[in-house]
């Protein structure tokens, strides 16, 4: 069993050499390793540019260029494998404006979000923001439905952002397109999507110490009863919808 | 990349075993899960938690002669980075109320919380602010408050009994109590939970659990609620102060016993900085990138134990740190995924888990440490495993049946993130299975603290994956979400309450850090060994011979 050796954080079985250049610089590096773990190969200790190594933190943020093609790829670093010949530089950080806001104050009208962020008038639908987004959010669209005012359809269409920041750096309008789909977000979120009723009454009834007594007995028990409890409590159903109730209602209110 | 060939035949097997698997899944027809008695069977064979020789005995410290696996024993029994002869704590660079030290869930709703009880906050962080294991969270967060079939009695019976009954009472006490509560702060900051039309949280099962009580966003629901408070602490920018790329390297105690700041260090300028607090707040997080016994991890690249060193070296028992978690589902395939964590929600939701032949070996929701130790047991003693093509050995998800199971296009929305990572490999998984191994995930244990996140050391307060005693010897899905906002609130409030009510001011100190050095040496332990280690080293062995600056 090889998987308990399986700290191979760099090459392993990918013997093949190939050429990248990391800022114009060339190294050759073993094919198949992502662009992270090739540029620790090539000597690398990340501070910035590494976070997650999962593809969600959008630590790794990468542009490159490939020989002879004029376009601009992009890709988080930790989730791409090297191409021989492609020629690149992370972008870690690039500058961009949080407006600050009283969340608790804010509404649900989209005037909240234009009027901390007036410059998402100067967009040109351009379209560079999505070309350039690692993840594939249809970034421009997302912006459109703030304009629009549809804050529902921004909050979806930005879901999977992961706050890279290349959308800011390519920006024709200058606009931080991130923290302005956050914000439509928690719009969303805590404005507009109903309200989970079942929670807030939850809530209410544990802070009233409904449950306090059941709560004691159960922590007073010995392992063994303890066992016998867990032993033969009623297993919800995997495919039960929300309508199902248990015969066992002994810890129930 | 998608499967190669030899992948692809296997694949096949698995496609003719699925529709009678599907017809029992639907029929509620499933394997069975084991006794009490078979999961202490399997753990003591297969887990690696079992396996002799891997832990030894602390030499030295609070928590002497407790063994804990040689990587957190290698980082205990250290020089601390600092000689506190040449640190000039007379020069304070900052002074605050509160000090954070830790920019994840537990850090980020700690800072909102003392925030909110008037105290001034500076939140110290290794990374950029967000940078932990809580961005990487995927499946959801546990509550019960669907009160017609669930009530927090049921998550402490079922947290109990997934920690194999040793969890501390008190604390899963306060975890189950607040659940419901840290969902309602939530949503009301505005997270984007997956709803019924009329606002009904959907929720899922998950392995160990009695009930559906995970409450999901997608399958980023670890990002989704640090993107949001991270966003919440940007609003109060006036009050909460970030430091980034400033990890702690010891805590810094005063003459009157109590803990009073921390020396920072600048990892870009590579020089220190005195913090001077009232009260401090631990919410390091975890400890995978120690790679304990050589496993992969799904951790974030910064978790390397350093709040344990720190709150060890300044006198605070460990708890429960002899034992740490591998995820039974890691990616092995395709390589440049190695380790990557493959939401337990697959499971939650019913995929089966497959050997090379396509049977099931094992019900696919048995709590993670017995479904890791199956794993391990069908790739080694039966060699039923699913040979890769770089000669590991996994086992197969059944991602596609859960289409046919739950209908078409589930996969794709239930796993939107999933999707599009595999996607990027050339894998379907709406149409082929995942390919799967432990990988290290958690670390179960920590730094001992009571459930209103006091520590030993008064004014030392604790939250999150740091900690130890909450999940026992083992950790459920989705409680550990729940474990960073629950303690990462109450720590924000009560270290808030204790900087305005009982900090005194003293002489500012490092002493602790000298008597740890003497008692290191008085065992006779002379290392080169540097700890809190900050970041793991992945450079190449060869070209590191080569480095002048080492």
């Amino acid at each position: 069993m090889s998987n308990e050796k399986g700290k191979t954080q760099n090459a392993t079985h990918a013997t093949n050499m190939i050429p990248i250049y990391i800022m114009g610089k060339r190294y050759d590096v073993p094919e198949g390793l992502t662009i992270m773990k090739a540029m620790e190969y090539a000597g690398y200790q990340f501070i910035r540019g590494c976070g997650c190594r999962g593809g969600i933190c959008g630590a790794c943020g990468t542009v490159y260029r490939k020989p002879g093609d004029y376009k601009i790829y992009t890709a988080l670093a930790c989730q791409t494998a090297v191409e021989a010949n492609m020629y690149l530089t992370q972008i870690p950080f690039y500058p961009a404006h949080h407006v600050s806001g009283n969340y608790q104050e804010t509404t649900e009208a989209p005037e909240e979000i234009h009027k901390r962020y007036p410059e998402l008038f100067r967009c040109v639908a351009c379209n560079a923001c999505t070309k350039i987004c690692p993840m594939d959010v249809e970034v421009m669209d997302a912006i459109s439905y703030v304009k629009q005012g549809n804050i529902e359809k921004a909050a979806h269409t930005s879901f999977e952002c992961i706050q890279c920041g290349l959308c800011t750096s390519r920006c024709f309008a200058e606009m931080p397109q991130y923290h302005i789909l956050q914000l439509a977000r928690r719009i969303y979120g805590g404005r507009i999507a109903p309200k989970a009723k079942h929670n807030a009454a939850a809530v209410k009834t544990i802070a009233d110490g409904k449950f306090e007594a059941k709560m004691q007995e159960v922590m007073k028990m010995n392992t063994d009863e303890l066992k016998k409890a867990y032993t033969e409590r009623e297993i919800e159903p995997e495919t039960a919808g929300e309508d199902w109730r248990p015969e066992d209602v002994r810890f129930l209110l | 990349m998608s499967y190669p060939e030899k992948l692809k035949e296997l694949i096949k097997v698995v496609e003719q075993t699925r529709p009678e698997r599907v017809e029992r899944k639907k029929a509620g027809k499933e394997v069975p899960a084991m006794t009490l008695d078979e999961r202490a069977a399997i753990l003591e064979k297969f887990h690696p938690d079992y396996i002799p020789g891997t832990r030894r005995e602390l030499k030295i410290g609070p928590s002497k002669g407790y063994a804990v696996a040689h990587e957190f024993a290698d980082i205990l029994e250290a020089n601390s980075r600092i000689n506190p002869d040449r640190i000039d704590l007379s020069q304070v660079d900052y002074e605050t109320d509160v000090l954070v030290l830790g920019g994840g869930g537990a850090g980020t709703s700690a800072a909102l919380l003392a925030q909110e009880q008037g105290a001034k906050v500076m939140l110290a962080t290794k990374l950029r602010h967000g940078d932990a294991n809580t961005m990487m969270a995927e499946g959801g967060i546990q509550a019960a408050d669907k009160l017609e079939k669930d009530s927090p009695v049921y998550h402490y019976i079922d947290t109990m009994g997934g920690g194999h009954f040793t969890c501390v009472p008190e604390l899963v006490y306060t975890l189950c109590n607040d659940a419901p509560d840290v969902i309602n702060w939530l949503e009301n900051l505005g997270t984007m939970f997956w709803k019924h039309p009329d606002g009904t949280m959907q929720t899922l099962p998950a392995a160990g659990f009695s009930r559906s009580r995970l409450h999901f966003a997608g399958d980023i629901t670890g990002a989704e609620i640090m993107r949001t408070i991270r966003d919440e602490v940007r609003n109060r920018k006036e009050d909460i102060t970030v430091l980034e790329f400033a990890p702690a390297v010891e805590l810094i105690l005063n003459d009157q016993g109590q803990c009073a700041g921390a020396v920072l260090y600048n990892m870009e300028t590579e020089t220190y900085a005195v913090v001077k607090a009232k009260a401090v707040i631990m919410a390091t997080g975890g400890a995978g990138r120690l790679h304990i016994q050589g496993f992969v991890t799904t951790n974030h690249y910064g978790a390397t134990a350093d709040g344990v060193v720190m709150a060890y070296r300044a006198g605070v028992k460990l708890a429960f740190l002899h034992t740490v978690q591998f995820h039974p589902t890691g990616c092995i395939f395709p390589e440049q995924l190695e380790g990557l964590l493959i939401t337990e929600k697959f499971r939650a939701s019913g995929a089966n888990v497959l050997n090379v032949e396509g049977q099931q070996f094992v019900y696919e929701r048995e709590p993670r440490d017995v479904e890791s130790a199956a794993f391990i047991r069908e790739c080694s003693e039966r060699g039923k495993g699913v040979p890769t093509t770089t000669g590991k050995f996994g086992v197969w998800i059944d991602s596609p049946m859960l289409d046919l199971v739950h209908g078409e296009g589930f996969v794709k929305a239930q796993f939107p993130g999933k999707a599009k990572q595999f996607g990027r490999h050339g894998i379907d998984i709406s149409k082929e299975p995942l390919l799967v191994y432990p990988t290290l995930h958690y670390q179960n244990g920590g730094i001992e603290y009571k459930n209103t996140c006091e520590t030993s050391i008064p004014g030392l307060y604790m939250a999150g994956e740091v900690g130890g005693g909450a999940h026992g010897e083992n950790r459920l899905m989705g409680n550990s979400l729940l474990d960073i906002l629950v303690f990462g609130r109450i720590a924000g409030k009560n270290a808030a309450v204790y900087a305005r009510e009982k900090a005194r001011d003293g002489k500012l100190s490092l002493e602790h850090v000298n008597a740890y050095d003497r008692e290191l040496q008085d065992c006779g332990i002379t290392t080169d060994r540097i700890s809190p280690i900050l970041l793991p080293d992945y450079s190449d062995p060869q070209l590191k011979e080569k480095k002048l600056a080492v």
